[in-house]
């Protein structure tokens, strides 16, 4: 209970820090911004692959139906979708400031029901797919969506569709979209700081451990499973359709289905930060996206080499992340009893008879 | 779509064009598939760098024939080369993940795949390159079927591969000694076997099998370094419709995704055919689930 005061002031700075930030910084706006799209994405993909077990390798899939889903509401509403795409959205439009936030409020909502409706009918047919057998399905999934969408005409093809322009200046631009996705990020950690303090975390980890068990123990795993794959969907939705329109174009490959990129980033800041816990995804993510972009503008070329590269490291020598790591060495920062006498026999058991008293 | 269908139907011939077309690249993808179950089923790794290999074993031979060298000679040398590339990789990340759970080998091959082929696009670039062996067309049913020489020889090369490895796996002493890995590693080990030694010659025989492949690519198609992530969906496609240690079973569902897919570029389009190899993968998967979960109710 001494740790609520200093939680608190911690929570706090962060919310100041994060607004305050591209003020003081306006060059770094869409940086930083992308930095809580980072951690949105970290976030997510630790439900199902952290806590659940399941490790899907193409949660990209809900960031671009998401994406796309936003943009058919957003010109949809006021215009024709095949004649505004047929013209990779140069055609000469011209949204009214109320039209455009009507359109991106209601996209941003559809985004999200179509995203959650799509987890929930490829629940269904996926989650019923074991180990490896899921990260590979679920990656055929993301891979062979982004060839759909790079396919048909309607939403662009592969060239892409530039979204409706911002009734505004670009510094507000930038600050607005910002406000957005760090807002959504927040709420995300905060949902899923309450989530993982029911009974949702409890069996999520018995399915990490041992499906098999889980069920035999009479808890319904495909529920549990399928809610969790709609919750991931739900935010993931909502933040490809604001990303697409913090770009400002869609283009399947590279920007709503980026299977390589986004795609193994969220799970590469979760392996670093230590998956399976609530801060472990924000601290990967945030060390992750400062390394990038200090390689990106410095190892030009050879940036993707470092990446790869740190993918293998992180996998195979530092599989337990920082939080893991940090859980492991000083326990009684994170109020964690360890039983010595266990701790003594075997220390994996001690990992599992550790008891968060929050 | 339809247009093209009937066109398919009006002229038999253009059927023959496209089964004999997808026969030459699914003997191909037959090797790489084979590559893929072996390394699976001997030691449970799920190797995504698979078309990785396939394409840098393209490359090397491609690099060989710009020094002059004939295309065919290049095939051991790359075999070789890609054997010791292959050895080395097991001892510098495979080894330390066999052991663990099934998602670190599929991450960490993951990162080994993104690092092969952004290195092979900093050397080569990022145009499409293939190997012009020179030999010409026959042409068959008075011209409207025509089949590259190259390609006849490519299939004859693949079949004889096929046959050899089969010969190595059931007679020599290191084939036995694999197989018998598989069976059970700790009795192996009992047996007095370096299962060690085993996984990492597995690993090496199928980086090999990859580059030989590669180089049949590379002769008759093209390569590029990105090229690498469809080979290794298709090498999965076929080896979880087959199943383990099922060669036939391999040689058939390659043959048949070679024959599929040119069916679906021709009445699809060209830019579906991805897509195709990409849903039955996810077709292939919900289908075992489906008969997994049939037993389990025969079960109950």
């Amino acid at each position: 209970m001494t740790g609520s005061l200093p939680k608190g002031i911690l929570y706090g700075a962060i919310l100041v820090a994060g607004f305050v930030a591209p003020i003081l910084f306006p060059g770094y706006t869409f940086s930083i911004a992308g930095l809580w799209v980072m951690i949105l994405l970290a976030l997510t993909w630790d439900i199902m692959g952290g806590q659940m077990g399941y490790n899907s390798l193409g949660n990209v899939f809900f960031f671009g139906i998401g994406m796309y889903t936003c943009m058919i509401v957003q010109v949809g509403l006021f215009y024709d979708v095949a004649e505004y795409t047929a013209h990779s959205g140069a055609v000469n439009v011209h949204f009214a400031p109320g039209q455009y936030f009507t359109g991106l409020t209601l996209g941003l909502a559809a985004a999200a029901a179509v995203a959650t409706l799509f987890a929930l009918v490829f629940g269904q047919l996926i989650l019923g797919l074991r180990g490896p057998y899921f990260a590979i399905g679920t990656l055929g999934v993301a891979l062979s969506a982004g060839e759909l969408f790079g396919a048909w005409p309607f939403v662009g093809g592969g060239g892409g569709v530039a979204l409706p322009t911002y009734p505004g200046e670009p510094d507000d631009r930038a600050y607005f979209f910002y406000v957005l996705c760090m807002l959504l990020a927040v709420a995300a950690f905060a949902f899923l700081k309450w989530l993982y303090s029911t009974r949702f975390k409890l069996v999520a980890n018995a399915i990490r451990d041992d499906e098999e068990k889980a069920e035999a123990m009479g808890l319904h795993t495909k529920r549990y499973k399928n809610l969790g794959f709609a919750i991931t969907a739900f935010f993931l939705g909502i933040s490809g359709g604001l990303y697409g329109n913090m770009i400002g174009f869609i283009e399947p490959l590279e920007v709503a289905y980026p299977v390589v990129t986004f795609g193994i980033f969220m799970i590469v800041m979760c392996l670093i930060g230590g998956k399976g816990t609530l801060w472990g995804p924000v601290i990967g993510a945030t060390l992750f996206h400062v390394v990038r972009q200090l390689t990106w503008t410095y190892m030009l070329g050879w940036q993707w080499v470092a990446l790869g590269g740190l993918i293998i490291v992180s996998v195979v020598f530092f599989q337990q992340g920082i939080v893991g790591w940090m859980q492991e060495k000083w326990p009684e920062w994170f109020g964690i009893r360890v039983d010595e006498k266990s701790s003594m026999d075997d220390g994996f058991e001690a990992g599992t008879a550790k008891k968060e008293a929050a | 779509m339809l247009s093209s269908l009937e066109l398919l139907i009006s002229a038999p011939v253009l059927n023959v064009q496209l089964l004999l077309d997808g026969i030459f690249i699914g003997a191909v993808y037959a090797l790489a598939a084979y590559g893929l179950a072996l390394v699976w089923g001997v030691m449970n790794l799920k190797n995504l760098a698979q078309g990785d290999f396939v394409i840098m074993g393209g490359y090397l031979a491609w690099m060989l024939v710009n020094q002059g060298m004939n295309p065919f000679l290049t095939l051991p040398i790359v075999a070789i080369a890609m054997f010791a590339f292959g050895w080395a990789i097991y001892r510098i990340i495979i080894c330390r993940v066999i052991e663990r759970d099934l998602f670190t080998s599929l991450l960490a091959t993951f990162g080994l795949a993104l690092v092969m082929q952004q290195i092979l696009n900093q050397i080569y670039g990022p145009e499409v390159q293939s190997i012009n062996a020179g030999f010409d067309s026959l042409a068959i049913f008075g011209g409207m079927v025509t089949v590259a020489q190259v390609k006849l020889i490519t299939l004859c090369i693949t079949a004889v591969l096929a046959a050899s490895l089969v010969c190595f796996m059931k007679m020599s002493r290191m084939g036995q000694a694999i197989r018998a890995t598989a069976q059970d590693p700790r009795a192996a080990r009992v047996m007095g076997i370096n299962t060690d030694r085993v996984y990492a010659f597995t690993f090496a025989l199928n980086s090999a099998i990859c580059g030989a492949a590669g180089v049949l690519i590379a002769m008759i198609w093209v390569i590029q370094p990105f090229y690498g992530i469809p080979y290794s969906i298709r090498a999965f496609v076929i080896v979880t419709a087959a199943g383990l240690g099922n060669l036939p079973g391999v040689i058939l569902a390659a043959l048949g995704l070679g024959v599929a897919e040119q069916y679906a570029g021709f009445t699809l389009g060209a830019q579906l055919q991805q897509f195709t190899v990409v849903s039955l993968l996810v077709v292939v998967l919900l289908f075992k689930q489906f008969q997994r979960g049939r037993k389990r109710q025969v079960l109950q």
